[in-house]
């Protein structure tokens, strides 16, 4: 696009890899040769950075939300408790793993790999920059959701060979929920996708660029749907049913302990830094931030948002409590999905409207912008009206205050102080 | 619990994982030996704990405390209800998901309590502070002007507080309409506390059997209307409330005097200085004497025949007998629902099992 | 204020609608016999006068030639209290009827009672240990649990230091 190919171009990592590959390929290897290299570098950077960005994020998460529980955080370990991740990882490393007599053994040692290495994949179709993408695929939000979805049976496999009514219990309950939000998530990114008519990544983050508006704005309904859709998919609180510490010990990974335990650990935070990464990928530009990566380099813009979106969460997390587990699933199949529904059916009819008027981008953007939040706002209410949530009494609730000793007040009516 | 799927089909207690058997040691010390037990019962309100069975002794021996000793003794109670209700309501948002953030608010007003208990007594928890007679001491000259402090802060902070949860969709969602016990379904299981006056009824020791100065203050009963579980953190929300205003009516009113009566020689033979005696021979017989702690009606039902050591000394715990609804309020839920109606019961383990 | 009915004006008043229920009434109780209790019970309960629909305490004593259960009972509606007993002279397995049909709240309470101090109550629907677990051999409550050698019992006789004490105590 704007940006020259020079080898030192930091703007675009790409540019180095590029010109490296240039250079094996004049040394005269053979055609695999390249192919290989430039996985492998990609390869060992996406390892990298997501390792650190987990045990930053390990401190970062322990710190903010210790500060909205007004208290410190960790602050022991280290400086201002930055070495703390390091520590944990040491402790998770060093403790025995042990393996309950009646369990899986075979089920019970894969279900930890099964769970991470997905949430490591789907960085393989995120474009960090305009050439950092490891394996730029037509069908990248396909892959995006396919890849998702074998979490649902690694967290089955932990579950059920545990051999333990808690683990099998939180399994079911986690499995229940990830079935119901996977539906929502594939009609949302539907919609993402019909507006662009691509399933490449790349392709996406291109158009928003040029068009020079995000997705975020022409799409509140799918945004909305995929940011709860994600929460869920984190398995992460205001939707940590699976984990509910006072509920069922620890779910399905209460009989994990040692390095299969921080597996999982880190699984949820990969977990979050993929849907975080999808979100701005989709809906927030990607590595575009209407021409500052000229100057900024682009997958500095993309980190930055990523971590942005997941501040939200942990900011939610530190927040809100959860909800029961029927009551989630109420909320997806009754509310979500219908919603989800009319996105792809509204959404659907602006594309081919789009294309058979032939109007301008200028002024079809800013008219199914409108129409489409204007619709958001009215479905979201009017269905939540219609399913008969009514609005929360703005005054809570209170005590009746009385003096008559022995009085029952059982089911009255009267108006409160 | 048996479970089909989440659905709750039988629930059943297993508890004796903390039983000290208090009621068998306390047949071996003194009455005022016995004391530092009534701290470790309900150790999150070891105040009230302390007063119930000072003032079942007091009934039995025929002793009247002086002034001063009552006001001390509501004060202190009234503190100690503060702190046990903020523990129980962050532990109810805690339970409903809220990952502790309410629970640290409220522990930050908890701290300031206890260091008061610490300025009276020198213990923040076990604070061992009544006696029987009066109090252990006299406050120290900085505990009033803090203790101004405190109560001129919590009623905002309170506010906060019942503005933050009580109109949290998902905390409504998550207790309303939960557990419902009706005050005939109470009153039969012998509930008593916050559980009672949520389902409804308005009964409270405070005001059916004043003790300790409480029928020189103005206070009112929180009653709730629905006895779900959302109702019983209401009650103990607006029962913080008028603690508050029990505690500005009784700072200023508090006389000067001695704290400690001088124990009669002829009933009760105190072994050492009358006014603070090693131990006390009460003439023989039986007394229950009963107070309003957070949880509900402590009771002591004390059995003496003149020697220094009781010969029975019961414990009626609030939290115990408050589980006995506990099967027909959970059965028919889900396991979610179950630790919401546990947090709401607002139990101690400690005075379950003694 | 709360009043308190003494055991001898609610053994007066027991005696007048279930009659013969009544063995003996101190001030501090009214003693019934073990076979009229569910009546008594269910009268004061009932009786729109008493209205005693609150069981405050059930707990049971170990006087060393008998047991005793006392139910401490509180009316809501009127704020009156009283108590009443039951006195069982059986050692090895006193057995006193339950009282859970009248209130519910005894079960809990019972079931500690047969717990810690060995007396079975019938009709009660789950009568088993609850504090202890179910091979427990004994009930610790009791004055002769573990008979310290010597014949001694537990209890404070005189306290180390009394006057009068050989220790030569302070006065």
């Amino acid at each position: 696009m704007r940006l020259d190919a020079a080898w030192y171009d930091l703007r675009d990592i790409g540019n180095a890899v590029g010109a490296l590959l240039e250079q094996i390929r004049e040394w005269g290897a053979p055609d695999w040769v390249p192919y290989v290299t430039s996985s492998v570098i990609a390869i060992v950077g996406i390892l990298l950075w997501t390792v650190l960005s987990v045990l930053a994020f390990i401190w970062i998460e322990r710190r903010v939300v210790g500060l909205m529980q007004n208290r410190i955080g960790p602050n022991r370990v280290g400086p201002a408790g930055l070495l703390q991740p390091v520590a944990d990882a040491l402790k998770l490393l060093m403790k025995e793993a042990i393996t309950t007599r009646n369990a899986d053994k075979t089920l019970f040692w894969l279900a930890p790999i099964v769970v991470f290495i997905p949430t490591m994949v789907v960085f393989a179709v995120i474009p960090f920059g305009e050439k950092m993408v490891l394996a730029d695929l037509n069908v990248g939000v396909l892959f995006l959701i396919a890849i998702g979805s074998i979490n649902t049976i690694a967290v089955f496999m932990a579950g059920w060979s545990s051999n333990n009514k808690y683990a099998l219990l939180g399994a079911m309950r986690t499995i229940a929920m990830l079935i119901s939000y996977e539906i929502i998530q594939v009609l949302v990114l539907l919609g993402a996708v019909l507006f662009v008519g691509s399933m490449r990544l790349g392709d996406i983050v291109a158009w928003q660029d040029d068009y020079g508006v995000w997705l975020l704005f022409l799409q509140p309904l799918g945004v909305m749907g995929y940011v709860i859709a994600g929460a869920v998919e984190m398995n992460r609180s205001p939707m940590d049913i699976a984990e509910a510490e006072s509920e069922i010990v620890a779910g399905y990974h209460t009989e994990y302990g040692g390095i299969k335990f921080g597996f999982f650990y880190q699984a949820e935070y990969l977990a979050g830094f993929a849907i975080a990464a999808v979100i701005v990928s989709l809906y927030m530009g990607g590595w575009t931030l209407w021409g500052l990566e000229e100057w900024v380099p682009g997958w500095l813009i993309f980190l930055a948002k990523m971590y942005g979106v997941f501040f939200i969460y942990i900011w939610s997390r530190g927040t809100l409590p959860r909800l029961r587990v029927d009551q989630l699933m109420a909320f997806a199949w009754k509310f979500l999905l219908p919603l989800a529904l009319l996105n792809v059916l509204v959404v659907g009819g602006e594309v081919l409207l789009w294309q058979e008027q032939d109007l301008s981008s200028g002024e079809a953007l800013p008219l199914f912008g409108a129409v489409n939040f204007g619709l958001a706002v009215a479905l979201v209410i009017g269905w939540a009206l219609a399913l008969g949530h009514r609005r929360p009494e703005k005054v809570a609730h209170r005590a009746i205050l009385t003096q008559e000793l022995g009085a029952i007040f059982y089911g009255d009516i009267a108006p409160r102080p | 619990m048996t479970l089909d799927g989440e659905k709750i089909i039988d629930a059943d207690m297993v508890i004796g994982y903390l039983h000290r058997s208090m009621e068998k040691l306390a047949e071996e010390r003194t009455y005022t030996q016995n004391i530092p037990f009534t701290d470790r019962t309900d150790y999150l309100a070891a105040m009230t704990g302390n007063l119930a069975y000072v003032l079942a002794v007091e009934k039995l021996c025929g002793v009247e405390a002086p002034e001063r000793a009552h006001w001390l003794r509501m004060i202190m109670s009234e503190l100690q209800r503060i702190a046990s209700h903020s523990v129980a309501v962050g532990i109810f948002a805690n339970d409903c998901g809220a990952w502790q953030t309410p629970v640290m608010h409220m522990f930050r007003d908890r701290e300031k309590i206890l260091d008061l208990f610490e300025m009276a007594c020198g213990a923040r928890l076990t604070t061992n502070y009544m006696r029987i007679g009066g109090v252990s001491r006299d406050v120290p000259p900085e505990f009033m002007p803090a203790a101004h402090k405190l109560v001129k802060e919590l009623p905002k902070k309170l506010d906060e507080y019942e503005d933050l949860l009580l109109s949290n969709e998902i905390i409504v969602a998550r207790s309303r309409g939960i557990a419902v016990l009706t005050p005939e379904q109470a009153i039969a299981h012998s509930v008593s506390g916050p559980m009672l006056r949520a389902s409804g009824v308005a009964w409270d020791i405070r005001k059916a059997d004043p003790y300790a100065a409480y029928d020189k203050v103005d206070f009112d009963i929180a009653v709730g209307t629905d006895g779900d579980v959302y109702d019983r953190f209401v009650v103990r929300l607006a029962e913080m409330r008028q603690s508050v205003r029990i505690l500005e009516q009784a700072l200023d009113m508090m006389p000067e005097g001695p704290v400690h009566a001088i124990l009669p020689t002829a009933t009760v033979q105190p072994i050492g200085n009358p006014v603070a005696p090693l131990a006390i021979r009460p003439p023989v017989g039986e007394a229950y004497g009963c107070i309003e702690s957070p949880r509900g009606e402590l009771g002591f039902y004390i059995v003496s025949d003149g020697s220094p050591a009781p010969f029975r000394f019961h414990i009626r715990s609030p939290s115990y007998i408050n589980l006995t609804p506990l099967k027909l309020m959970s059965v028919g839920r889900t396991v979610a629902d179950a630790i919401v109606i546990l947090g709401s019961v607002d139990i101690v383990v400690g005075e379950i099992d003694r | 204020m709360t009043t308190v009915l003494t055991g001898l004006e609610i053994a007066h008043r027991i005696e007048l609608s279930v009659p013969g229920a009544v063995d003996d009434a101190k001030p501090e109780a009214a003693f019934i016999q073990a076979d009229k209790l569910i009546d008594v019970c269910t009268y004061l309960r009932d009786n729109p006068e008493l209205q005693f629909a609150f069981l405050s305490s059930l707990t049971a004593v170990d006087c060393l030639d008998h047991f005793e259960v006392v139910y401490h009972l509180t009316s809501i509606r009127l704020n009156l209290r009283t108590a009443i007993k039951v006195r069982s002279y059986e050692r090895e397995n006193p057995k006193v009827p339950s009282v859970t049909l009248v209130w519910a709240g005894a079960h809990f309470q019972e079931r500690e009672a047969y717990d810690l101090m060995g007396i079975a109550f019938e009709g009660h629907p789950d009568m088993r240990r609850i504090f202890l677990w179910d091979g427990f051999a004994g009930h610790p409550l009791r004055k002769d649990y573990l008979n310290l050698p010597g014949g001694q019992m537990a209890g404070l006789e005189r306290f180390p230091g009394e006057p009068g004490d050989a220790l030569g105590g302070r006065g």
